[in-house]
């Protein structure tokens, strides 16, 4: 076999196989068992004391929720001055960066504090050192921790037998850093670290190019940012080009560490779904769901860029395979793996750019954000991935004559009615988000060369990717977008928020309604979830219910660019 | 129901879908809803086309056809839940047929007067003799009389009601057989139990049900996201260059929004409790039939339920050296004035089996049974005393008996009770002679039922007086999960409180008055209409027949109501991709040439397959209003099964038949343009 396609299937093997471990670690983790970790207890410690927080009171679903909400308000008011004030702290800032255009600051704030990391600005030319490390390498942690917490509540809610607590969001949070998500990157810091990713804070550096002339190469602490940028699915890159800059990305070994840390905690957090509530058979169902489509989509964004460019075979090249915008270092299969890996998981970093992909690899692109529960994001995609389950719980309940339950909790009007909000809040965000822009750019000519630099359907997936990117807190760019208008930041930056957290705050309602009730024992007549019917109904109503909306764009955007080549 | 009687139901069917197009009744369903108000939309386009034409209010007559098929597809919707109700009230009107006026004979003050039964109230005393026809329902103050309930519970045998009893209470409509009661009205007219059933049943009263609330809202949330779809593509069409037309694109929205299931949610609602009506059994609520098929566990009386009446004496085992002949003598004078079942199945298996009848001798003296002395039977004027009860009893007094006869008239008793059969011994002045064995009889085909029970998931509970062991025996033989045995009415309460406390669902059927509190407890109680008020005020069902097996089909009935439902839910859901398939080429055919190739149907032109998948979509619904009435067949093959099965046929299905029921509309469409 090809060895582009053997390192693919290494390297999503070689992820499950990490996950498995980490998972059971993580729920140790959340349940405060011993773990090799616990040297962190006193720095945790101090952190509560400074925060005034009591880490082992359990909270119920609002006090949870609260709490969550006002600590992320936090982190997005203090990223918003830091940003907007750059030019004021003395330290770190060895190229002099100024401070930030306020509707580009409210959206960088905005995408780091929702986990998107959407980028707007160019790393090397606009953030200091000091912005990097402590505002967006910072959040990157707290923002990946928020979600992993957030799962953990909804594990503990459904582990309660007939109980309102659900843990306590700020020990999860502090312990998520802490304990999960530091010591990884520390682990993947020092790969890079190894393979040449720099860390140092020195300004930009004079080198002499191969041809003989001087280039000014930008550098800094990068290796700690590419590692929480990979591992919790923020995707932030230090640099512009993200993981396609060698930097970030040096060799084939990085991207398999790379590539392995985007998949490795949504991953795990499926089997700490299981190794937590005891339901491993379910949690290998629901791996096993997410695995079928993900490999269905890596196969296709594959086949698609191998067989190329019709435009090339036509013009008679011996390889057809569509390399442009791509790394050689990696070539076309990594990178499509890459591609769905990235915008499966809500990552968002590229070692490709997808704007070049052929039009149905970015069209799987779009279809994993509009799912955006393949795995998905740290905690987040979990918890999507739940309200997929509920819906699909409640139709293969009435198919065999039971009013529907869910890990013997009934599921009724309440926790179908947030449900079905959450299910229409992403096609609505996107739909309606892209409808303005393209209504605008429709009418207004200006607008539509500033923005858009390939007409025609193209353009469309191109405003279409930056709103599902957006919702999907994902953060990778179809980029070829004129993005850096008050336009696109701000409209951008309402999306983000609203798709980050009503999407914790629904299901968690749900859960927090779920986990007061009475566990209806199992019997003969029960809905067994661990059957092939069952992921059958799941992978359909995930199917129909998140890429149906969708269609007619589709039909507009990839599909018809498709078929038009 | 007759052909005429259907004929009847159908025009005035098809009035009432007219009637209910009414906004104020339709937002109540809001799938259907918005089909009406995409109707209005485009009768305002198809008016304003007539004077100005542009691409996207489209040509007249194109508009026309689209607004006339989205009218259909609301009244069919309409339609459907409209004969549900019709059928419902055909049902009722059957029964209220007995409930005519009749002639009452009101007693005020000791004076009788004959008046109307329509002007009965509360709390009116009224007489009835034989013959007499029941004017309203009541309880029985004084007497006692026989009375034929067949006009409400196709029964044949005669019942007996009797004041004072548990059995006091007699329903308007049914006839007195012999004898003369005082019964005291126990509703004003029309506000009765039965009338308040029916007008529930009729669909006037009718709620929602929670899990209708949930579809409800689901298919709403469904409907919400196909509007932003189809909004949102005309600024995305515009942004292309592309025209679009508006006809379109309402057909686009009417097609993708799950209109199958939302024209027919609520007449598979009422079809389930026609159903319950059509098996007898009235369903105080829609919620009671749909708890029905989430039982966990079945509380079922051993008597009249498992087995078939009470214990029968079946065989006489004599003791060694006493005659057959003489024990059976002596245990027909020892049961002559025994007037329980068992004492008169001892004359009967006699009479049956050894062809012998005896009569007491005149003064001879009857022992009743008391708790005291535990023995019944009979003295004889020639100074014979004769005996019978429980072993124990018999062996304590039978002090004359030698060893070994009592070790082997032992022996006999353990065997029978060993065999769930329960021992009578029989003594003759303090001399043991021998046992009857009295058994009961389980009902033929009753473990089929409970096997059955048992696949769905629903654990069976016997609850009898017996005594454990016995117990045990029979609800091994018959097949139950469980019993409880020497129950009291309060160990029922307490064993359905146990249950509900693990989250389990307990269903009950019950007759008593001392069985309301348990009925009231239990999440579906059905009380016999033979009980008492109090257990019918207390249940939540009532059965006509008073036949304590309906608790089965009670089951069945729910199950097949939640799966109706579900499975036109995802046959109407998995019908999108066809009709996507059909629709998106049609729409953008003329400007993107390259989308033709998702037409896999191959349709003739672009208003032909837009054309053809509104008609399928209208067409389906009263494709499936048979389905909806009927309900889909509950097969009890296991949960798995049952959802691998049903994902086929209504999933699968679902997206195949409209491509080829699409593609046969369009072949006769083609034709005309």
């Amino acid at each position: 076999m090809n060895t582009e396609i053997l390192g693919v299937i290494f390297i999503f093997l070689l992820s499950l196989l990490l996950a498995w471990p980490l998972g059971k670690y993580m729920v140790k983790v959340f349940k405060g068992e011993r773990v090799w970790t616990d040297f962190m207890g006193p720095l945790e410690k101090l952190i509560f004391k400074i925060a005034g927080a009591n880490p082992d009171q359990s909270l119920n679903w609002k006090e949870n929720m609260k709490a969550l909400i006002v600590i992320n308000i936090g982190f997005f008011i203090l990223a918003f001055l830091f940003l907007a004030l750059q030019s004021l702290h003395p330290f770190w800032n060895p190229n002099g960066f100024g401070n930030w255009e306020p509707t580009l600051a409210f959206n960088t704030a905005v995408s780091f504090t929702t986990n998107t990391n959407l980028q707007h600005y160019s790393g090397e030319s606009g953030a200091s050192y000091y912005t990097q490390l402590l505002v967006f390498c910072w959040l990157q942690f707290v923002s990946a921790g928020t979600g992993i917490a957030a799962c953990a509540l909804l594990f503990q809610g459904l582990k309660n037998k007939a109980s309102e607590g659900l843990g306590n969001f700020f020990n999860l949070l502090v312990k998520s850093c802490t304990r999960i998500l530091l010591p990884l990157s520390i682990i993947l810091a020092i790969i890079l670290m190894v393979n040449g990713t720099p860390t140092n804070f020195e300004g930009l550096q004079e080198v002499e190019t191969l041809e003989g002339g001087t280039q000014l190469v930008a550098a800094g602490p990068a290796a700690p940012m590419v590692a929480i940028k990979q591992l919790g699915t923020n995707g932030g890159g230090f640099f512009g080009p993200n993981s396609t800059h060698p930097f970030e990305n040096p060799n084939y070994l990085t991207n398999i560490a790379e590539n392995v840390a985007i998949l490795l905690i949504p991953m795990a957090l499926v089997f700490a779904f299981g190794f937590y509530t005891g339901r491993k058979k379910l949690a290998l169902l629901f791996i096993g769901v997410m695995s079928v489509l993900f490999v269905a989509f890596v196969a296709v964004s594959i086949s698609q860029e191998m067989n190329g460019n019709p435009e090339f075979t036509k013009l008679g090249l011996s390889d057809p395979t569509n390399l442009e915008g791509k790394e050689l270092r990696f070539g076309a299969a990594a990178s499509s793996l890459w591609g769905v890996s990235t915008t499966a998981t809500s990552n968002g970093s590229v070692n490709s750019m997808h704007d070049s992909h052929t039009p149905l690899s970015g069209g799987i692109f779009l279809l994993d954000m509009f799912i955006n529960a393949i795995y998905g994001g740290v905690g987040v995609g979990f918890i999507n991935f739940f309200v997929f389950v509920i819906v699909a719980v409640f139709i293969a309940g009435l198919m065999i004559g039971r009013t529907p339950e869910f890990m013997g909790k009934k599921i009724e009007a309440r926790e179908v009615k947030i449900a079905a909000l959450i299910i229409i809040l992403h096609p609505f965000l996107i739909l309606t988000g892209t409808a303005i822009s393209s209504y605008l750019a429709a009418t207004d000519q200006s607008l539509a060369s500033e923005w858009i630099h390939n007409p025609g359907y193209h353009g469309l997936s191109e405003m279409l990717y930056e709103f599902t990117s957006s919702s999907a807190n994902n953060g990778s760019g179809f980029e070829g977008l004129g993005d850096d208008t008050p336009f696109w930041n701000i409209m951008n930056g309402i999306v983000m928020l609203l798709g980050r957290f009503l999407p914790i705050i629904g299901p968690l309602a749900i859960i927090g309604s779920l986990a007061i009730k009475k566990r209806v024992p199992e019997s003969a007549g029960s809905l067994q979830l661990e059957t092939p019917a069952f992921a059958a109904v799941l992978i359909s109503v995930i199917l129909i219910v998140a890429a149906l909306a969708f269609f007619p764009v589709m039909a507009l955007g990839p599909i018809a660019e498709f078929f038009s080549f | 129901m007759n052909n005429k009687n259907n004929q009847v139901n159908t025009s005035q069917a098809f009035k009432e879908a007219f009637i209910k197009l009414n906004p104020s009744y339709m937002i109540k369903n809001p799938v259907m809803f918005t089909v009406e108000l995409g109707t209005l939309i485009m009768l305002v386009v198809t008016i304003v086309s007539m004077v100005s034409q542009n691409d996207f209010l489209g040509n007249f007559g194109y508009n026309l056809t689209i607004t006339l098929l989205l009218f259909l597809t609301v009244l069919l919707g309409n339609f459907a839940e409209a004969i549900a109700e019709a059928r419902g009230k055909a049902q009722a009107d059957t029964l209220r047929k007995t409930r005519q006026d009749t002639p009452a004979r009101l007693l005020t003050n000791g004076k009788e007067e004959v008046v109307s039964s329509a002007s009965l109230k509360k709390g009116d005393l009224f007489v009835c003799e034989a013959n007499d026809i029941i004017p309203a329902d009541g309880e029985i103050v004084e007497g006692l009389a026989s009375i034929d309930e067949s006009a409400i519970t196709g029964e044949s045998a005669p019942v007996i009601r009797e004041a004072g009893s548990d059995q006091n209470t007699v329903i308007g409509g049914t006839r007195v057989l012999s004898d003369r009661i005082v019964i005291s009205v126990s509703s004003n007219p029309g506000e009765s139990f039965l009338d308040k059933m029916i007008a529930l049943v009729e669909g006037a009263n009718r709620q929602k049900t929670p899990n209708e609330i949930a579809l409800t809202i689901l298919l709403a949330a469904f409907t919400l996201v196909f509007l932003i779809v189809t909004v949102t593509l005309k600024p995305f069409a515009d942004f292309l260059n592309v025209s679009l037309s508006l006809a379109a694109l309402v057909s686009l929205f009417v097609c993708l929004i799950p209109t199958t299931i939302g024209g027919l949610l609520s007449a598979i609602g009422i079809a389930g409790m026609d159903r319950a009506l059509k098996a007898n059994i009235i369903a105080k609520s829609g919620k009671a039939v749909e708890t029905a098929g989430d039982i966990d566990v079945l509380l079922l009386d051993k008597t009249g339920t498992i087995t078939i009446g009470n214990r029968k004496a079946t065989a006489f085992i004599n003791a060694p050296g006493v005659p057959m002949e003489d024990l059976v003598k002596a245990s027909v004078l020892g049961s002559l004035a025994d007037t329980t079942p068992e004492g008169k199945s001892v004359v009967e298996l006699a009479r049956k089996k050894e062809n012998a009848t005896y009569e007491a001798p005149r003064s001879s003296r009857f022992i009743d049974f008391s708790a005291e002395t535990r023995m019944s039977g009979i003295d004889l004027p020639d100074g014979t005393s004769i005996r019978k009860g429980a072993w124990d009893t018999i062996k304590k007094w039978s002090v004359k008996s030698s060893t070994s006869d009592l070790d082997f008239l032992e022996e006999e008793v353990t065997k029978i009770a060993g065999k769930g059969g329960t021992p009578l011994a029989v003594s003759v002045n303090e001399l043991a002679i021998g046992v009857i064995q009295l058994e009961d009889i389980i009902k033929p085909g009753i473990q089929q039922r409970f096997a059955r029970l048992r696949k769905m998931g629903v654990k069976t509970v016997m609850v009898t007086g017996d005594n454990p062991l016995t117990a045990k025996f029979i609800a091994e033989l018959a097949g139950v999960d469980d019993f409880i045995a020497e129950a009291k009415p309060e160990d029922k309460m307490n064993y359905i409180k146990n249950e509900q406390k693990e989250g389990k669902l307990v269903a009950m059927m019950g007759d008593g008055t001392n069985d309301a509190p348990a009925l009231a407890q239990a999440d579906v109680g059905v009380a016999m209409n033979s009980g008492t008020q109090a257990a019918k005020e207390a249940a939540n069902m009532v059965d006509l027949d008073s036949d304590p097996t309906k608790l089965l089909e009670v089951v069945e009935i729910g199950k097949q109501l939640l799966i109706t439902r579900g499975n036109i839910t995802t046959f109407s859901i998995a019908n999108d991709v066809a009709k996507y398939f059909a629709i998106v080429p049609a729409l953008f055919a003329a400007s993107i040439p390259g989308l033709a190739a998702l037409d896999l149907m191959g349709l003739s032109s672009p208003e032909s397959a837009i054309l053809s998948a509104v008609i399928f979509n209208a067409l389906i619904i009263p494709a499936l209003i048979p389905l909806a009435l009927k309900g889909s067949k509950y097969r009890p093959i296991g949960a798995s099964a049952l959802l691998s099965r049903n994902l086929l046929i209504y999933g699968l299905g679902g997206v195949i038949l409209p491509f080829i029921g699409i593609k046969a509309i369009d072949l006769v469409v083609s034709l005309f343009i």
